[in-house]
């Protein structure tokens, strides 16, 4: 492998762990094609796609030898021989997934948060908690690249559960840097995505659409106390920027321009990772991770 | 009164900028914007008029009368959502409540108390002119999206006596949010992206709409940038039988519009020739027959 100076330093230097969350508010501004590209011009890394509703990662990483965990939430189940209808858990029930009617106890598995409380407040003991699926974990190997993809299932309202089962594996001691590819927007699961993270790379392009839910983005991880550092993709040369703007007059450091390349649309259209094709996009590329690393001291 | 939903799966595929293009292109009288975790249809809408403003409570959260609190720590391994901590006092961390109210239930010294909480803002604009928009913004971090997901389109509903057509943003991905914006449409428009990431999440959006037994749509939007997965996308529709109702070009006037607050019925570009023909044809399905 041919390495370029800026490459050779970051291995003599050796990030050796360090977890890097990639999010944007907006979605479509470009998360999965920086974090995979990321991922591969650092050297044995880890990419976990938190993006559980629209996990794409995995077309671009295409991961080898996979193994598959499942993972189920708990949701109650009474049992009708021993529930004397009181109703107790039907009043406790915030989400409203507990019914009783027609002399029994229906549950509303969609509805229900696991909390466990029917089951711990049922005076007859009546309720037990059993596990149903609602998506999976995926792990496999894209060259020295580990890949790990939450996938939930269609019509089920809530992925955290599984973003949560995903991010388990930052708490074994491993060496290179994981980047996590987290879920557009700024509700819990962005937050719980980038809870332990020690570096947060905002994706913007030149929209005021971009711009709107940067400063929302730039809000969430200013709350959380996390450093960060934002990429302009997308760029126009000679067009106006309004990101570009924000982040000047916010005093946000710059970490990364992307212009918009038709030959870097087209790869990324076709899941292509542009580092590992071209040589142009291997520099942008580790010249942004450069950056990271130089900001993220 | 029809409820037009406009989704996408994947992010960033051009859904705000084609609701908004419709609304003004159709002189459409109902609005409303569900992406609630990051609004965007109020940057091209300008509503003027009068505007509403209320908070938006989620569920109420745990708080703890320290004066009550005995340490007993029964709370901590109570709950779930590793929520509660114990250190010199017990504090509840409020963003990983969920709201249960289990704490409350079981504490010995009845120390905890469930308490209504800000979620987040909700928004109606009425103008005379421009008709009823309902919008909202979510709180950072927090998580009951769904329940202002459908407030958003009930303050819409409400207001809009006698208005017989009703577009709806929708926000990305297929969970919470999206199947709450769903329920009670009468079609989704999905705007699909020619990519490989595009044509997966757009498989996986048909199917939660088709789960929820609601009608579905496609257009593609900068289909010249990949025709070839255009044409794919154009034939997975063909499969599943979902009508595709067009195409749009990538067309740089789109963003240049868009940052000066227009949208693309205001100004005269490629794109906003192909989105009047993909209007035509959805008002054809949703209504039967083209629009006035």
């Amino acid at each position: 492998m041919n390495w370029t100076p800026s490459t050779r330093e970051i291995i003599a230097t050796g990030p050796t762990e360090m977890n890097i969350a990639v999010l944007s508010g907006k979605g479509g501004t470009g998360k999965t094609m920086v974090s995979v590209n990321l991922a591969k011009v650092a050297t044995s890394s880890t990419y976990i796609d938190c993006d559980v509703e629209e996990p794409n990662g995995h077309l671009y990483l295409k991961p080898e030898n996979l193994i598959r965990e499942e993972v189920s939430v708990l949701v109650p189940r009474c049992d009708p021989n021993i529930c004397n209808g009181c109703r107790e858990c039907v009043r406790f029930c915030r989400f409203n997934a507990l019914a009783f009617s027609l002399d029994r106890l229906t549950v509303f598995s969609d509805m229900c948060h696991s909390c466990g409380g029917c089951s711990a407040i049922c005076p007859q003991e009546a309720i037990t908690e059993h596990p149903r699926m609602i998506g999976y974990v995926e792990s496999g190997q894209s060259g020295d690249v580990c890949v790990r993809t939450g996938v939930m299932n269609i019509g089920e309202a809530a992925g955290l559960p599984i973003i949560t089962r995903l991010l388990q594996s930052l708490s074994v001691p491993k060496k290179g840097i994981t980047f996590i590819d987290c879920p557009p927007g700024s509700s819990c699961s962005v937050m719980e995505s980038i809870k332990n993270t020690d570096f947060c790379v905002l994706v913007t392009e030149p929209t005021v659409f971009g711009t709107h839910d940067l400063d929302l983005v730039v809000e969430l991880v200013s709350i959380l106390d996390k450093p960060f550092g934002v990429i302009l993709n997308k760029n126009i040369e000679g067009e106006l920027n309004p990101s570009e703007e924000y982040c000047l007059k916010k005093n946000i450091p710059i970490i990364g321009r992307i212009p918009f390349d038709r030959e870097l649309s087209s790869l990324c259209s076709e899941a292509r990772i542009a580092s590992e094709e071209s040589a142009r996009f291997k520099e942008l590329f580790q010249n942004v991770l450069n950056n990271i690393l130089e900001t993220a001291g | 009164m029809k409820q037009l939903l406009i989704l996408s799966g994947k992010g960033g595929t051009g859904k705000t900028t084609i609701a908004a293009a419709m609304a003004r292109s159709l002189n459409v009288k109902a609005c409303a914007d569900c992406d609630v975790d990051a609004p965007n249809l109020h940057l091209l809408l300008n509503h003027g008029g009068v505007e509403e403003r209320k908070d938006y409570y989620g569920l109420p959260k745990a708080y703890i009368d320290e004066d009550l609190c005995t340490m007993c720590g029964l709370c901590t391994e109570m709950c779930r959502f590793k929520a509660v901590n114990v250190g010199e006092t017990t504090t509840i961390d409020i963003r990983t409540c969920e709201g249960c109210g289990l704490c409350e239930e079981i504490c010995p010294s009845r120390a905890i108390e469930m308490r209504p909480v800000v979620a987040g803002d909700l928004r109606l604009y009425a103008d005379p002119n421009n008709g009823i928009f309902s919008t909202a913004q979510l709180r950072m971090g927090n998580g009951t999206s769904g329940l202002l997901v459908t407030e958003v389109k009930r303050q819409m509903i409400d207001a809009s006596k006698g208005i017989g057509f009703a577009i709806i943003d929708g926000s990305p991905g297929i969970g919470c949010p999206v199947i709450a914006s769903i329920s009670g449409v009468d079609m989704v428009l999905i705007v699909a992206e020619p990519s490989v990431s595009g044509l997966s999440d757009m498989e996986r959006i048909l199917d939660t709409a088709k789960c929820l037994k609601t009608r579905s749509i496609v257009c593609v939007n900068k289909a010249d940038l990949n025709s070839e997965l255009t044409a794919r996308i154009r034939d997975r529709c063909r499969e599943r039988e979902v009508p595709y109702v067009g195409e749009i070009p990538y067309d740089p006037e789109v963003i240049r519009a868009v940052n000066r607050g227009l949208t693309l019925a205001d100004t005269e570009c490629s794109a906003g020739d192909a989105v009047q023909e993909i209007f035509k044809k959805v008002t054809e399905l949703l209504f039967g027959r083209a629009a006035v």
